[in-house]
């Protein structure tokens, strides 16, 4: 498994998007799957937009999460990011 | 009952059985139903709302082939104003690029192109048409818009030989995610068996380059694959258990819990003319027959796998063993895989396992829906 870049920009593959804003459970949907995403996971999966930077999710992150060893955080990110990589679900540009 | 049963998933909406393509192995029933007794839109609208209210994330359009439906871009628009993700099962015709647009422009997610070999005259041969040259345009003109895209062969004993082939096309079109379906014995396919089940070998070759080509295009090519069961050890979970995740709501309106439900005697099912989608999912009898685990027999009940195979499937018992509560006869521990092991022996019984030249094959083509 590959670490992603950090100055590249995350973007959800062609097929896969989050469902609405407005649903209950938020989902990244695929083809025939669906993901659960709960507080890290969405805040991750929202900023793979192709305009911020892995750098940037994990600054970004690391303010959220300010409790959190943020070494930690890091590397939880860039292990996520590479997980949805394999399952095709981003794109890095 | 309702309070225990689980929200369905994914909504399987077969829209038509009218299909330009005549494939050997269609899953379609024997019997298939007329174009004039097919839902009209507004009911299908109605249905794509029914099924998001109930908890279906996901909605595949198939068939038949629904692109012979008309309004198939306001069913893709309706399922998205649900909150649906929207696939498409398709063989890819008839299709042009103005077509395309539109379906993405009302929301297509998802694009699954069928392919049923590597080469034309393969192709040709499984599908009684001649389409692979169009199928291979679609898949260009897919792949040059913004939507996913999946490869979907199906494959047997006839073609896997190409199946190399069939990596290399997924590859140089640049599909994001290619399934490799090794044929399942229901409908058109069981009827021609005998010519589709692989040998062991056969099989084994062909576990060895789909592992090799996941490992290669991993990040790249989503790949998978679906086994021949009657190879497995234990079955498969059938629709993921029976009205647990799934539901199919037929071109006629019916609801069934899987493709093949209509084959069971004695079962009866509910139409979505007559009742809400809520009502059919929650309480009809279909749907509770087989639904958790107080249909089955002892041997499945005492098995801790129960809770991974759900006891196999209902439509392969009856075909089988003509018990559809009887554990899936596909299974080693079943006493009734002495059925299976003989289909087997058969197929791989120094029988000549070269390619049937297509004259001398007899295939039975399935029809075409009036």
């Amino acid at each position: 498994m590959s670490t992603p870049d950090s100055e590249s920009r995350p973007r959800l593959a062609p097929g896969c998007r989050l469902n609405e804003r407005s649903q209950p459970q938020r989902v990244l949907l695929m083809p025939e799957r669906a993901l659960r995403l709960n507080g890290p996971s969405l805040e991750i999966v929202e900023r793979c937009d192709g305009n911020h930077t892995v750098r940037q999710i994990i600054t970004e992150l690391q303010k959220i999460y300010s409790k959190a060893e943020p070494q930690k955080v890091e590397q939880d990110i860039l292990g996520y990011l590479a997980r949805l990589k394999e399952q095709r679900a981003l794109d890095f540009e | 009952m309702s309070s225990t049963t689980p929200n369905p998933l994914a909504l399987v909406a077969e829209l038509t059985h009218r299909c330009p393509l005549h494939c050997v192995y269609c899953s379609n029933p024997l019997e298939l139903t007329k174009r004039e007794n097919e839902l009209p839109t507004a009911a299908w609208v109605r249905v794509l709302r029914e099924a998001a209210e109930l908890g279906v994330l996901q909605v595949d359009f198939t068939g038949g082939e629904p692109l012979a439906r008309p309004d198939l871009t306001e069913l893709v628009r309706a399922a998205r104003g649900a909150g649906l993700y929207a696939s498409l099962i398709t063989s890819g015709l008839p299709l042009d690029e103005k077509r395309l647009d539109e379906l993405i422009a009302a929301g297509l997610d998802h694009f699954q192109l069928s392919f049923q070999g590597a080469r034309e005259e393969s192709a040709a041969e499984f599908s009684g048409t001649s389409t692979h040259a169009q199928k291979l345009r679609v898949a260009r003109w897919v792949k040059q818009r913004r939507v996913g895209l999946t490869f979907n062969f199906v494959i047997h004993r006839q073609n896997l030989d190409e199946l190399e082939d069939m990596v290399l096309l997924a590859e140089k079109i640049g599909a994001g995610r290619v399934e490799f379906a090794h044929v399942q014995y229901y409908g058109w396919a069981f009827e021609n068996r005998k010519r589709l089940l692989p040998t062991r070998e056969q099989l084994n070759r062909s576990l060895e380059i789909i592992k090799k080509a996941d490992e290669r295009l991993r990040g790249r090519i989503r790949v998978e694959y679906v086994v021949p069961d009657y190879y497995a050890k234990y079955p498969k979970a059938c629709m993921g258990g029976w009205g647990r995740k799934v539901l199919l709501v037929k071109p006629d309106g019916n609801v069934l819990p899987c493709h093949a439900a209509n084959v069971l005697p004695g079962m009866t099912f509910e139409n979505v003319q007559a009742k809400p989608l809520r009502e059919i999912w929650q309480e009809s009898d279909s749907f509770q027959r087989y639904r958790g685990e107080e249909w089955m027999p002892e041997l499945c009940r005492n098995c801790e796998r129960r809770t991974q195979d759900f006891g196999g499937c209902r439509c392969q018992a009856f075909l089988l063993a003509h018990d559809a509560g009887a554990t899936d006869p596909v299974c080693s521990l079943s006493p009734q895989r002495a059925i299976v092991d003989k289909i087997l022996s058969d197929v791989n019984a120094g029988v000549d396992v070269a390619r049937v030249p297509p004259a001398q094959a007899e295939w039975l083509y399935r029809a075409n829906a009036k």
